[in-house]
């Protein structure tokens, strides 16, 4: 006896076949992102591998001793503060310079008039600028134009360079001027994210334009602004050619201990050891204990901003 | 074909067609009024008066400049790029786009609910308080009074009394819209305008702020914008049709909706094209 459903006189679906060509496609496409993770595995494996053995308290917290060159008797603490108080220099401020761009062109500036696309061009072009130049312009604006100037002005009859020289403070501005596009484009975002119906609710009850950037919209955005900061920290922790002319130095026998100090650099300490070191073989166990001690501080500083955020986003959405 | 039938106009009692509009006051002159966006005129020379303590209505289908009209009123209208305005606009006498009109103070006594329910990111408390704080009213005990009798006013305070401290955006949609009305009307404003505050709402939410405006109406001018025929003859004195940035009729409410003068005027308000 025949079943009921295959008595059926109706057109039958053709049987499933295998598709060669779309295997072929998912097959390639998740190669393609496979070695994303096998690149970023060797890159961490290898300086791990290679690194950790020598990583010791002793090595991240003294300075240099007597031979920078020697893993056994050298430590990074001078590396390891300068980068992280340029990180921070540099966040405190590129923060208020971004954000009041991307209010400027999310609540005051009229869409698309001539000086909005000039804005939104120099915020593009900025982003596209090579990482050199920006040292080179930090050497020639904040070094040698804003802080000559700074020293003739504070001490005009005397020819005293305190301000006129590579310094913290200009390494970490050059930095700030380098990462203004990232804050400025994530900050517009979460601008532009919020309702105008909030800030419509707000002008309605006879707030001013500024009130409500303040009362209404910025708190909303905060996250976001922060996420701009995620950004910039990791983009500029790891960055040697815009400190290069602007503050980094090759040896400090003191830490920095103002803003006009020249500093040293955990980047730039890589970039000496592997290419001013007299015996590259003696030195090679230093180098990757050295990235290594450069990656986990970009990890941590990320971290930090990670975590505020997160306890902000809490805040907010007990709100929502 | 027989002739629609014209919507009733419920009796309410102590208020009889026509009334309210002649025993009281004009308090917004609209004179030879137009407004362009760039190219596209969306008011055409409009001009009527509206009555002070009455509900206003504006009825008209979906681009008849309704709503335009209502945010020339606080001057919502200064906020887009591009419009250009003829006319004047007259509130208790004074000609509010002259220069010398501050449009903060317009705004405190020109209070707006809007279409879309639209509480702050912040307490219940925060919410009603915020109009007062802008105006520099800092002791707890005078915002805690004011926050009060504002809930209670938008028939809201026994819903939230114990959660006043907990968001605004928590509230169901009718009590978000409730929350707007009270936050507009804590800092006291002569004229409320409505553009269209229960379109987004369920049958009940929606009678409970038509009864609510009704209660309004004896503090408040209420001016309102409404898709809803059956609210605009439930809840205004006065209506205006518009169609196509004119103002085709105005007058009470009973007359518009049971003999209007202007055949669109019926056509729209039987349903017979909007």
């Amino acid at each position: 006896m025949t079943s009921p459903h295959s008595s059926d006189s109706r057109a039958r679906f053709r049987a499933a076949r295998f598709d060669w060509a779309s295997f072929a496609g998912e097959a390639t496409t998740a190669l393609a992102a496979l070695l994303i993770i096998a690149i970023l595995l060797i890159i961490l494996g290898d300086i791990i591998l290679h690194g950790l053995p020598n990583l010791s308290w002793r090595f991240v917290s003294t300075g240099t001793g007597s031979d920078m060159f020697d893993v056994r008797q050298t430590g990074i603490l001078p590396m390891v503060l300068g980068t992280t108080a340029r990180v921070i220099i540099m966040t405190i401020l590129v923060l208020p310079a971004g954000v009041a761009t991307a209010i400027y062109l999310t609540e005051y500036a009229r869409l698309n008039s001539p000086f909005t696309r000039v804005i939104r061009g120099a915020v593009n072009n900025l982003a596209g600028v090579p990482s050199i130049v920006f040292g080179l312009f930090g050497a020639g604006f904040f070094v040698r134009f804003v802080g000559r100037g700074l020293d003739a002005a504070l001490s005009p009859h005397q020819a005293l360079t305190v301000w006129g020289q590579p310094a913290l403070l200009w390494a970490s501005a050059t930095l700030a001027v380098m990462t203004l596009p990232v804050v400025i484009v994530t900050t517009e975002e979460s601008l532009r994210a919020i309702p105008q119906g909030l800030r419509e609710a707000s002008l309605a009850l006879g707030a001013s334009k500024l009130e409500t950037v303040f009362k209404i919209v910025l708190p909303q955005a905060v996250p976001g602004i922060l996420t701009g900061a995620i950004l910039a920290v990791s983009r500029a922790a790891g960055e040697v050619a815009p400190i290069l002319f602007t503050g980094a130095a090759y040896y400090m026998a003191d830490l920095p201990h103002s803003l006009h100090d020249q500093f040293m650099d955990l980047g730039y300490h890589v970039f000496i050891l592997s290419t001013q070191a007299p015996n590259i073989d003696q030195t090679r166990p230093l180098l990757y204990t050295t990235v290594l001690v450069l990656l986990v501080l970009t990890f941590a500083l990320n971290i930090v901003a990670i975590f505020v955020r997160a306890a902000v986003r809490r805040r907010l959405r007990l709100l929502q | 074909m027989a002739d629609p039938q014209p919507i009733t106009v419920p009796a309410r009692p102590g208020r009889f067609i026509g009334q309210s509009a002649a025993a009281s006051q004009k308090l917004i002159h609209v004179d030879r009024l137009s407004l362009s966006y760039g190219q596209n005129q969306a008011l055409k020379e409009i001009s009527f008066n509206i009555h002070e303590r009455v509900v206003t209505a504006f009825i008209g289908p979906s681009g008849c400049g309704k709503s335009t009209l209502l945010r020339c009123f606080n001057r919502m209208n200064d906020l887009i790029d591009n419009v250009r305005i003829d006319g004047a606009v007259h509130i208790a006498g004074q000609d509010i786009n002259s220069p010398e009109v501050d449009v903060i103070e317009l705004r405190r006594r020109v209070g707006m609910v809007f279409q879309k329910s639209n509480p702050f990111p912040k307490s219940i408390f925060e919410n009603v308080a915020y109009g007062l704080r802008l105006q520099g009213v800092q002791r707890l005990s005078d915002l805690q009074a004011a926050v009060e009798q504002s809930l209670r006013r938008a028939a809201l305070w026994d819903e939230v009394k114990d959660r006043l401290a907990t968001s605004g955006l928590g509230l169901s949609g009718g009590q978000q819209q409730r929350l707007c009305i009270a936050r507009a009307i804590a800092i006291k404003p002569e004229i409320l305008l409505m553009d269209e505050p229960a379109s987004a709402l369920d049958p009940i939410a929606t009678a409970r702020i038509e009864e609510l405006i009704l209660d309004l109406k004896k503090e408040f001018t209420i001016v309102i914008v409404t898709h809803n025929m059956q609210q605009a003859a439930r809840i205004s004195d006065q209506t205006a049709f518009f169609y196509l940035g004119q103002l085709i009729e105005y007058g009470s409410t009973g007359k518009i909706f049971t003999s209007p003068s202007h055949k669109r005027t019926e056509d729209y308000v039987t349903g017979r094209f909007g």
